[in-house]
């Protein structure tokens, strides 16, 4: 039924989905949305200037910095495009571990997005199960790296940290009862009517406008859409680890819920497989004093879909230009799309739904709103002019 | 309702959560804490201090005779320190309880006693 009459209803930047702001315009007619204009930028960090002041080895702390939740995902993308840059490979070890880490951390960050996911349909009771559970996931990490959220694993030419014979046991069966529960939580999830409610037949994105729009990672898979850095550009020690790329064909929230849960399973049978079939050798190839002057390009699978690095070296010890294309970013036109006839009570669970991460995506540009031309800025031009602006403001 | 059960089986169960700070968790082995020097290794070279990622790091002097200073609010933990230490000089402590009301008492000086 409609209304008539179009309003429009502003949503952030401080808004009821999630912590971080971001601000999206929606258009009603009633209930029904019609119309969303997103607005970002709320959340940039400067992240990609602060590459440009710090050495290359300093950088890696500083890209596992981007996402709290992703960040062995950005540190596998920055060593790899330096590694490339030099002309570098990580021993065959070195990428197994990295294989390992990174899809104990897929389980983390898929367990708590699915935590978020069915907080934002208020059953938090689920939440509070799932959540309890990640810890177990929480404790390998910790064990593993030395700490449960920044790990601090990867390092240019391989990793910092082995694996050791000790620990595998725990991991192992750590492993055994995420396995366990999450089959538990699929099922549960599968006929816990609150959940089907509430998601199935919510936020479609039809296969076609998913390819389209470049939506990336689960948001597309469960879209149908068999899409994986992973299987198609293989990093690390993905060639040699059989798996399969769980998509969905429901097109819904459901439907993103079923691949993620899949993902779970997945990468637990990924990680038992990598620990039984690591090779032995080093851990690291000494990376060299100089880097050449030149450009290079990486992109990985994160839990959220493909995150690509680029850097520009100009030979000096530190890079001339870092870019990083976070997968949220990728993620935002299929995000409006799927808005589009939906209820206004469903913006949370819709907008949860791609896993949003806004701190990583939100980046900057200068424009003149006279002329209506972009600058870029170097650092120096940069601090010249919030220095003039502070001055300006005080006088 | 497939949640219900579950619910039933944890009500009768302890709460997972520990009552921190009256009960304390050990951190695993190879946990990255603070970082901590053993003057008597160190030769101050300064490598420490250049490497930081987060400048937590400030020598005073060289060589025998130069002072560290750690300012453990810019730490990340990350360890990259002591492993670039040529001497060794630096290890991770087991200990992650350093918020302090005052920046100021967040400093630990190391410097060679003779
Ligand atoms: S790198 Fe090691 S030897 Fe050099 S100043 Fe630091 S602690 Fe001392
Ligand atoms: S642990 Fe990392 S951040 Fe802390 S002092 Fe050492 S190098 Fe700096």
């Amino acid at each position: 039924m409609s209304y008539g009459s179009i309003v429009k209803v502003p949503f952030g930047p401080q808004h009821p989905a999630l912590k971080e702001p971001e601000h999206f315009l929606f258009e009603i007619d009633g209930e029904i949305i019609v119309n969303v204009k997103p607005r970002i930028g709320y959340n940039h960090r400067g992240i990609e200037k602060a590459f440009e002041r710090r050495t290359y080895i300093q950088n890696i702390y500083l890209a596992e910095r981007i996402c709290g939740i992703c960040s062995d995902a950005h540190t596998t993308c920055y060593t790899q495009a330096i590694e490339d840059l030099l002309g570098l490979d990580a021993p065959p070890r070195a990428r197994y571990i990295r294989v390992i880490v990174a899809e104990l951390e897929r389980i983390h960050s898929h367990s708590l997005w699915l935590g978020i996911a069915v907080h934002e349909i208020g059953f938090d009771t689920f939440f509070m199960y799932l959540w309890r559970d990640r810890e177990a996931v929480m404790d390998i990490l910790e064990l593993i790296s030395g700490n449960r959220v920044h790990y601090a694993m990867n390092t240019i030419g391989g990793v910092r940290r082995d694996i050791t014979p000790e620990i595998i046991p725990k991991i192992i069966r750590s492993l055994d009862f995420l396995e366990k529960r999450t089959k538990y939580y699929m099922k549960a999830l599968r006929s816990e009517r609150t959940v089907l409610k509430r998601t199935v037949d919510v936020g479609v994105l039809k296969p076609k406008d998913a390819v389209e729009l470049c939506a990336v990672g689960p948001t597309l898979r469960a879209s149908g859409v068999k899409n994986d850095v992973r299987g198609d550009d293989p990093y690390a020690a993905y060639d040699e680890i059989p798996f399969n790329i769980v998509t969905d064909d429901g097109c819904d929230v459901f439907s993103r819920m079923l691949v993620r849960c899949g993902e779970i399973l997945e990468s637990i049978n990924m990680i038992r497989y990598a620990l039984d079939h690591m090779p032995s050798g080093m851990l690291r190839v000494r990376m060299p004093m100089a880097v050449k002057p030149g450009e290079a390009v990486s992109r990985v699978e994160a839990p959220r879909g493909e995150l690509i690095h680029y850097v520009k070296s100009n030979g000096s010890t530190r890079p001339e230009r870092y870019k990083v294309r976070s997968p949220t970013l990728a993620n935002i036109p299929a995000l409006c799309r799927m808005f589009i006839g939906q209820h206004v009570a469903d913006i949370p669970i819709i907008l949860a739904g791609i896993d949003p991460c806004f701190a990583c995506m939100d980046r900057l540009v200068f424009i003149d709103v006279k002329t209506n031309k972009r600058k870029s800025l170097d650092f120096e031009s940069f601090s010249e002019m919030v220095r003039k602006q502070r001055n300006f403001r005080l006088a | 309702m497939a949640i219900i059960a579950e619910a039933i089986k944890w009500l009768l169960k302890h709460p997972v959560t520990i009552k921190y700070p009256f009960e304390r968790e050990a951190p695993p082995k190879g946990f990255r804490g603070r970082p901590v020097w053993d003057m008597h290794r160190c030769i101050g070279c300064g490598l420490c201090s250049r490497i930081c990622p987060s400048g937590a790091i400030e020598i005073i002097g060289r060589g025998q005779e130069a002072k560290i200073k750690h300012y453990v609010d810019r730490c990340l933990f990350c360890g990259q320190c002591s492993e670039s230490c040529p001497r060794n000089a630096i290890k991770l402590m087991n200990d992650f309880e350093h918020a302090r009301y005052n920046r100021d008492v967040m400093i630990y000086e190391y410097k060679r006693e003779t």
